[in-house]
């Protein structure tokens, strides 16, 4: 099975930390990230930017500056993808949201994007059932 | 058990907003803080054994009100406080206050304590010790040796200006939208000028700290006005211009120019949520001074080598800031990118008609002595760098022309 875990934390505590707690931080989960690297469970991993730098789409046409706040919706899934920039990245976003018109999409730049880090991990998409 | 530098974090972090809403209630900045630093007390004793609570903020402006709303009654009654146990737990409590704490309220609270801090009549170094203690938190010694002066003068500063502020009377009602944006601005400018206290003697470690703070009320202010072009401009020039710092000064502490710095030192993270920023700000199509000036700092950041650096649109967005708020310092800045594309002449050209407006401006004459040495007039170039080191504000910037003056010295050897 694959999981996703997705982290919560207050972020403006977060982006406050000096640059040696964040290493240390950074470090204890390195140590973590490694050997489940070494048992081949680590697939990507990525650091988000704060939610200042976000941006959501809703309905298809609404840009709204910042990040999805309503507390009614759950998350349900999410894409990375590569783009020159943020109307690229929103363009991406109102295909999907055309095929998939009542979900909103939150465009969040990511900081630090740990690739794939498991050895044979699966190309194709992977069946659940 | 909770993280003691997590709870840390989460004091300073709720500090703005419970504060702003203290002030509210008090309508006394001497008791909002004291009231703020009796709820810090006991979240200290309380959160360790039974954790923090689910928002730290509401329970620190519920805890401090109360905490000084006893005090009166224990004034007046004399009847004991109840014990720190009977207010662990605020989940009750908590959830409506949080929800009354809706997102305007916050947001007018916040900003009322920044504006409070950068009132008129509040010279600027006033300014920023006032929010640097007000809103930041920084205690007096910490402020004091930011700006390189005794404990007791700083303390004595601190409490001119509130008093000062104390007799501004400062609107408690909530502002209409035009005020609103007129705080905002004014907000914006005093924290650049904390950034810019910081970023100017970036090799001083008191003094470097300011950025991160400044950096950090960017990204509170942002956060309450989210659709403001401007105040994304303001944050992300600010973080790109923070993330050359691991390249701006050499082992020796002297200053590295740009052209020189080692880029792979930038930091990656800072430059890509300026840039995202920037994204951001330039779909509103309203442009605005720092969000030109964070145009010109994104330039620099895309570039891989100094070499590759677009010019030509920074002379752009230059010409473009000038018109917004014509300055011969803006024009002293165009230059340099006109003799990047059109070589020292024509940098010496433009900004010839400038020397009276600038005779008393160390970069002035920094910039007029690399041209003049590019043009190989050494002795002219002296005598600008000569002049430049005299009007220089900090060491590294004599030491940075102390350098050029050294190699003109070696030359005029040779010969």
């Amino acid at each position: 099975m694959l999981y996703t875990l997705l982290c919560y934390n207050k972020e403006d505590v977060v982006w406050s930390w000096s640059k040696e707690e964040d290493e240390a931080v950074m470090n204890r989960l390195n140590v973590v990230h490694e050997r489940l690297v070494k048992e081949g469970k680590l697939g990507p991993a990525l650091r988000l930017l704060p939610t200042t730098a976000a941006t959501t789409l809703r309905g298809g046409n609404l840009v709204i500056d910042g990040p999805f706040a309503e507390t009614k919706e759950q998350l349900l899934g999410f894409y990375v993808i590569e783009v020159d920039n943020l109307e690229a990245a929103l363009d991406v976003a109102r295909e999907l949201s055309a095929a998939n018109p009542t979900s909103v999409y939150e465009i969040r730049p990511i900081a630090l994007y740990v690739p794939e880090g498991r050895q044979n991990a699966p190309t194709e998409m992977v069946k659940f059932y | 058990m909770t993280d003691m530098a997590w709870i840390h974090g989460a004091l300073t972090a709720a500090r703005p907003q419970a504060v702003g809403a203290l002030l509210r209630y008090f309508r006394d900045m001497d008791r909002a803080e004291e009231a703020f630093q009796d709820a810090c007390l006991r979240a200290l004793k309380n959160w360790p054994q039974n954790g923090p609570p689910r928002d730290p903020t509401a329970w620190l402006i519920l805890v401090g009100r109360n905490a000084a709303l006893d005090g009166v009654r224990k004034q007046a009654r004399n009847t004991a406080l109840p014990p720190d146990d009977e207010i662990s737990d605020l989940d009750d409590v908590e959830t409506p206050l949080a929800e009354r704490l809706d997102g305007s309220q916050y947001r007018d609270d916040v900003l009322r304590l920044l504006f409070i801090c950068c009132h008129p009549d509040l010279p600027a170094t006033q300014q920023i010790a006032l929010a640097l203690r007000i809103v930041s938190g920084l205690t007096v010694p910490q402020i004091a040796r930011a700006f390189l002066v005794s404990e007791a003068a700083m303390e004595q500063r601190i409490t001119r200006a509130k008093q000062r502020v104390a007799k501004a009377d400062v609107p408690f009602e909530t502002p209409g939208a035009v005020e609103r944006s007129e705080r905002v601005a004014a907000v914006a400018a005093m924290i650049y000028l904390l950034f810019n206290e910081g970023y100017s003697h970036g090799n001083d470690s008191a003094r470097a700290p300011l950025c991160d703070e400044a950096i950090r009320l960017a990204r509170l202010l942002l956060r309450l006005f989210q659709t403001e072009p401007e105040i994304m401009g303001l944050t992300a020039l600010m973080l790109l211009q923070q993330a050359r710092l691991p390249a701006r000064f050499d082992v020796h502490g002297e200053a590295v120019l740009l052209d020189d710095q080692d880029r792979a030192l930038w930091d990656p993270k800072l430059i890509s949520e300026g840039l995202a920023l920037m994204d951001k700000a330039i779909r509103h199509n309203r442009p605005g001074p720092y969000q030109v000036q964070a145009a010109i700092a994104a330039t620099h950041a895309r570039a891989a080598t100094a070499a590759e650096t677009d010019w030509a649109g920074i002379d752009g967005l230059y010409l473009a800031l000038e018109r917004m708020q014509p300055s011969p310092v803006i024009t002293l800045n165009r230059a340099v990118a006109v003799a990047k594309l059109h070589g020292p002449q024509a940098g010496l050209d433009m900004i010839a008609p400038l020397e009276d407006k600038l005779s008393g401006y160390f970069h002035y004459f920094g910039a007029r002595g690399a041209f003049l040495l590019q043009l190989g007039r050494n002795k002219e170039a002296r005598t600008a760098f000569d002049r430049a080191i005299a009007l220089a504000g900090s060491a590294a910037e004599a030491a940075h022309i102390r350098q050029h003056l050294d190699r003109l010295m070696k030359e005029a050897e040779k010969v």
